[in-house]
Parts: C-alpha cells; sequence; structure tokens
C-alpha cells in the first residue's frame, strides 16, 4: 500500500514537474520574461547603437560592463550572499541571448565571466575561495578568463604541456595558453596545468591566478574577424608562483573540472549564437519589408520568404534545444547531450541564418553600413570555442552510444 | 520621514512600435502590439526611489488602472523599487473609455485612502498626450501642485519644484501633501537589476474596483473618429520672396 503511494506521489511530482517544464517551453515563467525584457531593453538601447564602433575600435566595453554588473548580469548564477543575482540558468541563458543580439562581443565577455570563470570556482571552489575569487567578480569591476587550450592543444584538452610543479608552500606554472577570451582586460584566470605527466588527463589540475602577477604575461592582442570588442590573446606563464591555497579543486582533477565547466560553458555560448542568429533574422525581416524591386517589397518574393522561414526555424529550433539542456541543468538532471546538442544547433543556425541574412540584403550586406556583415563575422566563431562543432558531435555520439549500450 | 508616495504608472504602446489605425476608425490596433510603462512614468517610479533611497519616503505604492495585463507595468515599478502595487481593475468597454477625469478621482481616492504624501506622476501618457491627470488630481483633493518636474527637492517639509515652462526654468516651493508630475530631464530611469526583479515577485499587488473607491468610471466623451494624421504633401519652391508673399496669401495664411 505505502510502495502505491509512493509511487503515485512520485508520479505526481513528475507529472507536475514535468508539465512545469513543458510550460516553460511554451511561455516562459514571468520573473523569466521580465528578466528577458530587462535585458532586451538595455542590449537594444545600450549595447545595439555602440556595436558597430566597439567592433570597430577593438573596444572592451568596460561603462557597459559595470552597468551589466550592477544588474546583476555579470553573475547570474551566483548566490546573492556572494553578490550575485541569485538566478537560474535558464535566466542566464536568456540574458546572454539577449545581450548578444545587441553585441556578440559583450555576450562573450558576460558568457566566460559567469559560465568559465565564475562557474567552476563556485563548483570546486572551498569557502575561503569563493569569498576571496567571486565576489569583486559580480559587480562588472573585474573579469575572470579561463586558460585551458594551448598552442599545441585546442579540442585535445587532455594533451595539456603547461606544467605545475610543488616548490615549498608554492606552485610554479610554466607554459602557454592560447585563444584565451577576455584576458587583456580579466583581473583573474582559472589556468589549468599539468601536475602528473604520467597520469597524462588525469594529472592535470586547475589553479586560481590572479592578474597581473609576476611570471604572468600577455601576449599580443589576437586580430580576429568577429567579436573583436572582447580581447584575445595568449598567456604566457614564466616560473609564474602561487600559494598552495589557489589550487581549485584536488589534484588531478583539472580535466573533469573543465570538462564539466565547459558544458555549461557551450549553453553561454549557444546563447550568444542565437543572440546573433537572431540579431542577423531582425535585420534580414526589416529589410525585406523595406527593399522594393520587381515593383513590390522583396518580403512579397517566395525566395525571400523561403529564407526568412529556414532562418527562423534554425533558430527557434536552436533555441529551444539551449533552453531545454538550461532547465535539465537547472533540475540537476544530466544535461551533457543536450548541452552539446543545443551549441552545435545554435552556432550552425547562427553562421546559416547570418550568411543568408547578407544574402537577402544583397550588396547592402556586403558593406559597414549595415550590421549584416558583422553578424556573418562575429557568428563563426561559435562553431569554433568552448569545444567545436566536430566535438561536441563526439559529445552527442558518445551519449547516444551510452544510452543503446549492449 | 514617513512619506509615503503613491505613483501612478499607465500601460501603454511601445514608443518604438509603428502605430496603425483600426478598420473601423474607433481607435488603434492594441491587439498582439508591444506595450510598456509610459516612460514619464518610469521617471515619476524612478523619482520615487530615488527618494527612499536617500531616506525622504518611508513606502512607495504603485498605482495602474486596467486589466489583467496592466499587472505587469505595476511589476515593473516594483523591480525598479516600489514596495507595493494596487491593481485598479478597470476592464473592457471602461478601459477603452477610461481617461485623466476617471484615473484622477481614482488616484484622489486611493491618496485619501492610503494616507499618501505625495502623488508623482508622468506629466503625460504617450498614447493620449492629455497632460491633464495630475492637474486633476490636485484640483480634486485641493493639494498644491508642481507640474513638468525637471527637479525635485525637500525642503524643510516642502517640496521644490523646478518646472520647465515656455519661457525657461520657474521655481516653486509648495507644500505637502502635493501632487508631482515628471518631465523628461527629471532623471534618466534606471534598469531594474536581476536581483530586483526576483524581490518584486514577492511584492504585493493588491486588487480594488473603481466602485470600492466610491468612483464611477463612466466616459462623458464619446470618440467620434480617428484617423492617421494628413498625409504630408509636397511643397513648391519659389523664386523671390515677394513670390513667397503672393503664395502666403493666395492661401490666406497671411
Amino acid at each position: 500500500m505505502a510502495a502505491l503511494f509512493k509511487a503515485r506521489r512520485a508520479l505526481g511530482l513528475a507529472v507536475g514537474h514535468g508539465v512545469r517544464c513543458l510550460a516553460q517551453l511554451a511561455e516562459l515563467p514571468e520573473l523569466h520574461q521580465m528578466m528577458r525584457q530587462t535585458c532586451r531593453d538595455y542590449a537594444q538601447k545600450e549595447l545595439a547603437p555602440i556595436a558597430a564602433q566597439l567592433d570597430k575600435d577593438h573596444m572592451f566595453p568596460a561603462k557597459q560592463v559595470q552597468e551589466l554588473g550592477a544588474m546583476g548580469v555579470m553573475a547570474v548564477e551566483v548566490p546573492e550572499s556572494l553578490g550575485g543575482a541569485g538566478m537560474d540558468y535558464l535566466a542566464y541563458c536568456l540574458a546572454v541571448e539577449e545581450l548578444s543580439r545587441g553585441c556578440a562581443s559583450t555576450g562573450v565577455i558576460v558568457s566566460v565571466n559567469n559560465s568559465l570563470y565564475l562557474g567552476p570556482i563556485l563548483k570546486f571552489g572551498t569557502e575561503e575561495q569563493k569569498k576571496q575569487w567571486i565576489p569583486p567578480f559580480t559587480t562588472g569591476e573585474k573579469v575572470g578568463c579561463f586558460a585551458l587550450s594551448e598552442p599545441g592543444n585546442g579540442s585535445d584538452a587532455g594533451a595539456a604541456s603547461t606544467l605545475a610543479r610543488q616548490e615549498g608552500d608554492e606552485w610554479i606554472l610554466n607554459g602557454t595558453k592560447a585563444w584565451i577570451t577576455n584576458c587583456w582586460d580579466a583581473s583573474a584566470t582559472v589556468v589549468f596545468a599539468t601536475t602528473d605527466k604520467s597520469l597524462k588527463h588525469k594529472g592535470i589540475s586547475a589553479f586560481l591566478v590572479p592578474m597581473p602577477h609576476p611570471g604572468l604575461s600577455l601576449g599580443k592582442k589576437e586580430d580576429k574577424l568577429g567579436i573583436r570588442a572582447s580581447s584575445t590573446a595568449n598567456i604566457i606563464l614564466e616560473d609564474c608562483r602561487v600559494p598552495l591555497g589557489n589550487m581549485l579543486g584536488e589534484r588531478g582533477m583539472g580535466f573533469k573540472i573543465a570538462m564539466q565547466t565547459l558544458d555549461s560553458g557551450r549553453l553561454g555560448i549557444a546563447a550568444q549564437a542565437l543572440g546573433i542568429a537572431q540579431a542577423a533574422l531582425d535585420c534580414a525581416a526589416d529589410y525585406a519589408h523595406k527593399r522594393t524591386a520587381f515593383g513590390a517589397p522583396i518580403g512579397k518574393l517566395q525566395a525571400i520568404q523561403f529564407k526568412l522561414a529556414d532562418m527562423a526555424l534554425a533558430t527557434e529550433s536552436a533555441r529551444l534545444l539551449t533552453w531545454k539542456a538550461a532547465m535539465l541543468r537547472d533540475a540537476k538532471k544530466p544535461f551533457t547531450k543536450e548541452a552539446a546538442m543545443a551549441k552545435l544547433a545554435a552556432s550552425e543556425a547562427a553562421t546559416f541564418v547570418s550568411h543568408q541574412a547578407i544574402q537577402v540584403l544583397g550588396g547592402m550586406g556586403y558593406v559597414t553600413d549595415m550590421p549584416a556583415e558583422r553578424h556573418y563575422r562575429d557568428a563563426r566563431i561559435t562553431e569554433i570555442y568552448e569545444g567545436t562543432s566536430e566535438i561536441q558531435r563526439l559529445v552527442i555520439a558518445n551519449s547516444i552510444l551510452k544510452e543503446y549500450q549492449q | 520621514m514617513s512619506a509615503r508616495v503613491l505613483v501612478g504608472v499607465k500601460r501603454v504602446i511601445d514608443y518604438a512600435v509603428k502605430i496603425r489605425v483600426k478598420p473601423d476608425h474607433t481607435g488603434v490596433v492594441t491587439d498582439g502590439v508591444k506595450h510598456s510603462m509610459n516612460p514619464f512614468c518610469e521617471i515619476a517610479v524612478e523619482e520615487a526611489v530615488r527618494l527612499k533611497e536617500k531616506k525622504l519616503v518611508k513606502e512607495i505604492v504603485a498605482v495602474s488602472c486596467g486589466p489583467q495585463q496592466v499587472q505587469e507595468t505595476i511589476r515593473t515599478a516594483l523591480a525598479m523599487g516600489a514596495d507595493r502595487g494596487i491593481h485598479v481593475e478597470v476592464s473592457g468597454k471602461d478601459y477603452e473609455t477610461l481617461g485623466p477625469l476617471q484615473v484622477s478621482k481614482i488616484m484622489a481616492a486611493l491618496a485619501k485612502k492610503e494616507e499618501a504624501d505625495l502623488i508623482i506622476l508622468g506629466k503625460q501618457a504617450i498614447d493620449d498626450d492629455c497632460n491633464q491627470t495630475g492637474q486633476m488630481t490636485a484640483a480634486l483633493l485641493d493639494w498644491p501642485q508642481g507640474t513638468f518636474a525637471s527637479e525635485l527637492t525637500l525642503e524643510g517639509g516642502k517640496l521644490k519644484v523646478v518646472r520647465e515652462v515656455d519661457g525657461g526654468l520657474e521655481t516653486i516651493m509648495i507644500n505637502m501633501p502635493a501632487v508631482v508630475t515628471a518631465d523628461l530631464r527629471l532623471n534618466t530611469p534606471r534598469y531594474a537589476t536581476l536581483p530586483n526583479i526576483m524581490k518584486a515577485k514577492k511584492k504585493k499587488i493588491a486588487n480594488v474596483k473603481p466602485a470600492d473607491l466610491g468612483v464611477d468610471v463612466t466616459s462623458r466623451l464619446e470618440v467620434l473618429n480617428v484617423d492617421e494624421p494628413a498625409q504630408r504633401l509636397a511643397g513648391v519652391k519659389v523664386e523671390t520672396v515677394e513670390d513667397l508673399v503672393g503664395k502666403l496669401k493666395e492661401s490666406g495664411r497671411i
């Protein structure tokens, strides 16, 4: 009898939870809608008007990052006790999408700070580490970065050649990290280095290093195709010394920390890609109303209509995948496969939609007078960083094969 | 200061939306159109929140009149820093014909019921551009009014209001309780912070009907027709000043 009640209650909870989840996919809860609208208003009024100039000048939007910090957007998931907004991951994804719709560079700055810097510290840090390394990075005054990739290995993360050796009460780090987003504007980084070469990927550990710091120097700012307002460069470690207390998590836990962090981080990038796709779609749809050819607005032509439909479909499909993955994560359910699907779908949507947007705009899409060319340039990186599309496919395939394990 | 402020917030069609007249010419299309808080009401809320931050005001009550949807507008005010909300339920035909006279009667009744010391409203709404509600509310309550405020300070229990008038800026001192209407340059409204949006959810919105306040919302006005402004016609170029004067006389302008 008791078992029956237990089962019925479990079903009720499951149905209730399932219904809630489904309802959220169909229509966001009021809180999330308000939050999305606030971010949209901010992005349209404060980011969109300056995005082209930021891109041209390679300029870090320091003022805007501070304003976003004041709004709580730089630390969405961080609990209020540590200075964050204390909201869930779905809210974070909504925020990043809306901000990226205004300026993709600002979107990635927000995403890296939230997911790649604050994320691992929240999850793996000691109480003391959290108190030291989180609060200053919630206000927008300081941003963090994540140093995993090296010149010799990106996708091959297990082959970290940056070394860390212990000397007395210090760790000494040596090596070079590549493609680090935010690094020229960052005040701290999470660095991954090999502590035990013989253990291969189980011999990698994570370290917290303040910036600037003796022994840590930055390479030249990369001259990128897109997201130019966000700085990307090498981090060079030459006998960089940090106290023992700066190790994040246990010794040898680095690879696990990196992979789990990237699982979440890729939802932030999915959201960024969605924002870029949406902005490109906005541009194309608006143009279709205004531009006339053959005696009518081009929106009347089936060729354009089919394009707009495909663009909207790609974006909305990727958006639902992203929301689902975020909701699974918020429900503390496994979400690795869904996150990889979301990132893959969203980044491919961004490149597809921005490509077609230029096509809809014709010649106007190719010049800097319209934002379409910037969306095209910004979109491209989303298929590469935080896990290439190829890696995402491997992650998904792995998951599928596990499900069908013989 | 234990002052209680009432702030009126109106839900209007968003300023960026292209307005379309309904085919039957009885009004403008509102279905499925984006709505948001009237920009001058945002400024009013912001001013109230700043007064509270300066500890000159103890409680901010956001008020809106209309159907269920206006609760979104009240929540936005709560997210900006108002303490609680009052939703005055008006729907259907009554809502379509709701205007400054009825709203000011409602505001006056609420001010008495809530024992408000200050009412801050936007100077006008961007849909009807009436610029009447603040003035009528003050008259109904027999309170002093500081309209088109571009600066508001409390000085020794009185309100110093700098008003934007046609000739420039006018500074007046008025006693409390009073009605102030916010003009564009009074302040720049803040973006709601995420923590405040979360807190807004827990704040209370009370529901009340106009009849409960003894207010009759029947309109004394009947809208006969709504039309788009006339299309702007092309101009005419003339050669000399004499030609210009001739043309102006011809069309009866001078």
